[in-house]
């Protein structure tokens, strides 16, 4: 079966060179992290430093308040991360098993809502918060995204597909409403709870009109921000900007290579039921 | 007992466990959306007393005769023309590739997937870097075919290009990874009694996988013409806060961003975002329109 092999071969010459390309910004970004300022303007360009310069992440931390922006990124992520789990649980439960007058019409007006471009909530959003005096801080950051319309139609589907009789049984057994939802279907649920959860993470991390909206001073920013108002410091000094590109990307990638499997799984199936 | 009776107790019982979830789409999501329709139309507005003196369409007059918004219209437009259909088919194509082999086939779709979970802020800088006219790593490959280096950024002409190369790239991950789960949908049977049939392996595709996998492919070009229309955080990043060289790259939600953000002008971003809301409704669903004549729902 030569034509098969040949097929094949191509195949894979085709999906290398694909990787090659999506790989080359990331494998530069670090490339240019190490090197020293003059050699990052070298013509032609090398691709491995000669003297690797591990002290542009430190520089990089002291020309920009890169520590604080980390631990707002943290503090962030987790709390919105955590609110929306929460949120998300209780009421997917709620439109799963539980009966009620409106749940109908409820659940379409919540479908319906993310027709709607996010983009058009910020201006609202922004009055809103500064009518309550929130505008530069961890609220403005964290409240708006406590709940997800998307996140919550998402375990709605998972939380369906339990079926209602082991409800009923365990119910006829004396088990609430309260210990079930956790005792039993959140356990069932895990991977799409999981999948829920890094989707999260990465949106939250990696979040940027919002934060750069509502926060105006260091103390407050988020890495993105703070990486975008170092651009203008840092000028043309690539090798730092790098270098402080690598800080905010490794992370996520990190978690990301450790969860791949869930995050694959988790876009496939949002993406089966949207 | 399938249907439990609804009673005012499971009602409370219910709104309990909604509660949470309601008071913030309330407060931050079904407020809000009305909230814009309505700052739309406010033409005089005091944001800090939330009063409104007088409210008409304003708004609308001068966003529409604004050459800005025009531009910003316009430019979208292209750059969702630009990317789509490039990103859709490149990625089918990838999907199609990744989905028949096995050895290092998931150690691929990592890679690929890459670009999705990485910050756009810091992957933009990557890319402004990459494209820097003097230094950057792309006029130096191309200046091994003897092309002269391009000015990529700054030029008006090669701007809106740069941003949606770099797009396409960020996005195909993620279109592979759905185009995937669409392929491992697909009843194998179909394809099967098509080879006993005698179709070869091109026919097969033409005639049985890539009319099976049209939901996926509607799925995800409707997907990328929403995001399309969204495009903000690259462009801010790649040209340094600014719209691209000669507003090149100015783009509806940036129009918007700049009204708002820097010009305080509510009522003219709210209209903006009206604008934008309608322009996606109407696409959408010409594409549902479209989508009923040509996708193959099993």
């Amino acid at each position: 079966m030569n034509k098969r092999n040949l097929t094949k071969g191509l195949s894979y010459l085709i999906l290398f060179l694909g990787a090659l390309i999506m790989l080359i910004p990331f494998l530069w970004m670090v490339d240019t992290a190490l090197k020293t300022a003059p050699e990052t303007v070298q013509t032609p360009p090398t691709w491995f430093p000669k003297h690797w310069q591990f002290n542009n992440f430190v520089l990089a931390f002291k020309a920009a308040p890169f520590i604080t922006y980390f631990i707002n990124s943290i503090i962030v992520t987790f709390l919105t991360t955590l609110g929306q789990l929460v949120t998300t649980i209780l009421a997917a439960f709620a439109f799963a098993k539980l009966n009620f007058f409106g749940k109908r019409p409820l659940f379409l007006i919540c479908i319906g809502t993310m027709m709607i471009p996010g983009e058009i909530l910020i201006i609202p959003n922004f009055v809103t918060l500064s009518h309550l005096h929130l505008i530069n801080t961890y609220g403005a950051l964290i409240l708006p995204w406590l709940a997800s319309v998307f996140s919550v139609f998402t375990l709605r589907q998972t939380f369906m597909s339990i079926s209602d009789e082991l409800y009923y049984a365990a119910k006829i057994d004396g088990s609430s409403d309260w210990n079930f939802l956790w005792n039993i279907m959140v356990p069932l649920s895990k991977s799409s709870i999981i999948a829920i959860v890094i989707l999260q993470i990465i949106g939250s991390w990696n979040s940027f009109m919002w934060p750069l909206i509502v926060t105006n001073t260091d103390n407050l920013r988020t890495l993105p921000v703070g990486l975008s108002t170092f651009t203008s410091d840092a000028g043309t000094e690539f090798q730092l900007l790098m270098a402080a590109s690598t800080i905010i990307i490794v992370p996520i990638i990190i978690v990301y290579i450790l969860l791949q499997k869930h995050i694959i799984e988790g876009v496939s199936k949002a993406g089966l039921k949207a | 007992m399938k249907n439990k009776k609804i009673t005012l107790k499971s009602t409370l019982v219910a709104y309990m466990y909604l509660s949470p979830m309601l008071i913030f789409t309330l407060i931050f999501n079904f407020y809000p959306i009305i909230k814009s329709f309505a700052l739309s139309f406010y033409t005089k507005y005091n944001f800090y007393t939330d009063q409104v003196s007088a409210i008409g369409l304003d708004n609308f007059k001068y966003i529409f005769a604004d050459p800005d918004f025009k531009k910003a219209t316009i430019n979208t437009l292209i750059f969702v023309v630009g990317v789509v259909p490039i990103a859709v088919i490149l990625a089918m194509i990838l999907a199609l590739l990744l989905y028949r082999i096995k050895f290092l086939a998931s150690f691929l779709k990592t890679i690929y997937f890459l670009p999705f979970v990485t910050s756009t802020v810091a992957i933009s800088l990557v890319w402004q870097w990459i494209y820097n006219d003097q230094y950057g790593l792309l006029n130096s490959f191309l200046g091994y075919f003897n092309i002269k280096p391009i000015n990529w950024l700054n030029d008006p002409h090669w701007a809106m290009f740069a941003l949606i190369i770099m797009t396409i790239w960020k996005s195909l991950g993620f279109n592979i990874i759905l185009f995937l789960a669409g392929l491992s949908n697909i009843d194998k049977r179909y394809d099967r009694v098509a080879q006993i049939d005698g179709a070869n392996t091109w026919q097969r595709l033409r005639f049985v996988t890539i009319p099976l996998l049209s939901p996926m492919t509607f799925l995800i070009t409707v997907n990328s013409v929403i995001s399309g229309f969204k495009v903000f955080d690259e462009i801010y990043i790649l040209f340094g806060g600014n719209p691209g060289p000669g507003s090149s790259a100015l783009t509806l939600v940036f129009y918007l961003y700049r009204a708002f953000y820097t010009e305080s002008q509510y009522g003219i971003a709210a209209a903006a975002g009206v604008v934008l809301f309608l322009i996606i409704l109407a696409v959408t669903l010409i594409q549902f329109w479209y989508s009923k004549k040509h996708v193959h729902y099993v």
